[in-house]
């Protein structure tokens, strides 16, 4: 049977980016509130906001509106789960010699594709808002995995959340705090501007990390010691989800 | 346990907190018969189906499908069933083509377009086949989730309450697809909650009440359960079901019944139509 797992994963990924493709609503109304922040943060609220640095306000913000995007896009992940679980057809597929793992993986690599294509437009209106960069191939590549660890992370959460929820409200409710974090951390206000205890969630809450490491890998600095930090955040995350998933699908389903 | 026994339960139990759903419960399925498990909703018929079908595990006892045993080798009873639930299970965003090579693609089948297309034309979908699940009939929907367990040919097939919510000549389209399977081969284990379903379909019945099978035979042997026939003449009136279904008429004509009705209305204009009564006689001197 495990032979069959890629096969099954690429079959079952392919459904569901087709209900991507049938209802691109979606990845719009992903981009749009990112797209909508930035607006309102270059055009209105950036003029009176001191960054200390010579970067252009847009450059400085827009690693946390790409964390923004993908926090709100990984909510469709859970609402398409728990849609699965209650229309029945996760079921049949339950009860098919299907590779079990297939099924979440799918819909894990199907929120990847499609944050991705978010992410993408969105850097594409940050572009039009005078967003430059000179970050080389590789700094690109490392934003790039990042926001692929971050996308990885924060879905294997939407898959905790769309298997244990009892309506869908509140399947998709748990990315509300997720969208929110960002706010309280560097990506639009240098934490040092803040009160001290909220400065000090800022600096040690997992988005600073990150955010710094993108924001330097986009203007070409070191990333410091930065990284490391966000790497074990983000691996962390990512693990303890993966786990926490896997063990309410065992206990759920077999 | 022989050959020809398709399914096999032993003992199961299960509950759900203080709730004793199955009690202990005892069957075999002859393979390529027709087995109706008959209760009332709550009775526990879903549950056995879902442990027989590897989606639940049993408390306790023991179930074997196709020579497999489903808490052990669950992998092998999944190759050799498939399931239709309750509530019909396609994919509304696909369309019914797309549903039915999904499934195909699944099962891992050799050209997943040539079965879906032999599908859509077995279950009369061949026109539909290109639209959105989504927007079938009850009936279609039912029709094509049969479709969608059919594929790969599974020797044992499980029908949870296939007919529930269907229209009669809907109902009576999946008691046709269900004897067929029967014929070829398949063995057919179906929930219902209809007497006249099990009746109608199956070689034996079994009775699951209160978490236990009560009685377990076919049809004549139950009916021998009763007090032997009497003979009584009673009026034979059509059942509304037989009504309609000679209405609709296998032709589906029922415009001429419609035209003839408008027809002996169009005279009433207001004004000139005294009752309903002097309306009813107009209409008999025509």
């Amino acid at each position: 049977m495990t032979a069959h797992v890629l096969g099954d994963t690429r079959v079952l990924t392919g459904r569901s980016l087709t209900h991507i493709l049938r209802s691109p609503d979606t990845i719009i109304t992903t981009a749009v509130t990112p797209i909508a922040l930035m607006l309102l943060f270059v055009y209105v609220l950036g003029g009176a906001i001191s960054t200390g640095s010579d970067e252009s306000y847009i450059n400085y913000m827009l690693p946390g509106i790409l964390l923004i995007t993908i926090a709100s896009g990984v909510a469709y992940t859970s609402y398409r789960l728990f849609l699965d679980l209650q229309g029945g057809i996760f079921e049949r597929f339950q009860s098919m010699p299907i590779a079990r793992s297939s099924v979440l993986w799918a819909h894990v690599l199907t929120s990847l594709v499609a944050n991705l294509v978010s992410v993408a437009i969105v850097v594409g209106v940050a572009l039009l808002m005078g967003f430059r960069t000179g970050a080389s191939v590789g700094a690109w590549l490392g934003v790039a995995g990042m926001l692929v660890l971050f996308t990885l992370a924060l879905t294997w959460l939407a898959v905790v959340a769309g298997l244990s929820a009892k309506t869908v409200d509140g399947a998709s409710a748990f990315s509300y705090p997720l969208i929110f974090l960002p706010f309280i951390s560097s990506a639009f206000v240098p934490t040092e501007t803040m009160p001290g205890p909220v400065a000090w969630f800022a600096e040690n809450q997992p988005v600073t990390s990150i955010v710094d490491t993108m924001r330097a890998l986009f203007a070409g600095e070191p990333v410091g010691g930065d990284i490391w930090v966000a790497l074990a955040w983000l691996v962390g995350i990512l693990v303890v989800a993966y786990v926490w998933s896997v063990a309410i699908y065992r206990r759920k389903f077999s | 346990m022989t050959s020809d026994t398709a399914v096999r339960v032993r003992g199961v139990e299960k509950s759900f907190g203080d709730l004793r759903v199955l009690r202990g419960v005892d069957f075999e399925v002859e393979a390529g018969s027709i087995f109706a498990l008959l209760g009332s909703n709550g009775a526990g018929k879903t549950t056995l189906v879902r442990i027989l079908a590897t989606l639940t595990k049993a408390d306790a006892g023991s179930a074997s499908v196709h020579g497999f045993d489903v808490a052990a080798q669950a992998g092998d009873v999944r190759e050799s069933i498939s399931l239709t639930g309750q509530f019909a299970a396609v994919d509304e965003v696909l369309t019914g083509r797309e549903n039915l090579v999904l499934v195909a693609k699944l099962r891992h089948l050799g050209d997943p377009g040539a079965v879906a297309d032999d599908l859509l034309a077995r279950f009369s979908l061949t026109e539909a086949g290109g639209r959105r699940a989504a927007t079938y009939s009850g009936g279609m929907r039912r029709r094509l989730d049969i479709a969608m367990s059919l594929i790969g040919d599974p020797p044992v097939i499980f029908l949870d309450e296939p007919t529930t919510g269907l229209d009669p000549q809907a109902r009576i389209d999946v008691w046709q697809t269900v004897k067929r399977l029967a014929e070829g081969g398949t063995t057919v284990l179906l929930t219902t909650q209809y007497l006249d379903e099990a009746e109608q379909l199956a070689d034996r019945i079994a009775i699951l009440h209160e978490g236990t099978i009560i009685q377990n035979g076919t049809l004549d042997e139950l009916k021998r359960l009763l007090p032997a026939a009497k003979v009584e003449y009673v009026e034979k009136q059509p059942t509304l079901e037989e009504v309609f279904l000679a209405l609709v008429g296998a032709t589906g004509e029922t415009a001429g019944a419609e035209t003839d009705a408008s027809g002996g209305a169009g005279p009433d204009a207001p004004g000139t139509a005294g009752t309903a009564a002097s309306a009813q006689n107009r209409r008999e001197l025509r």
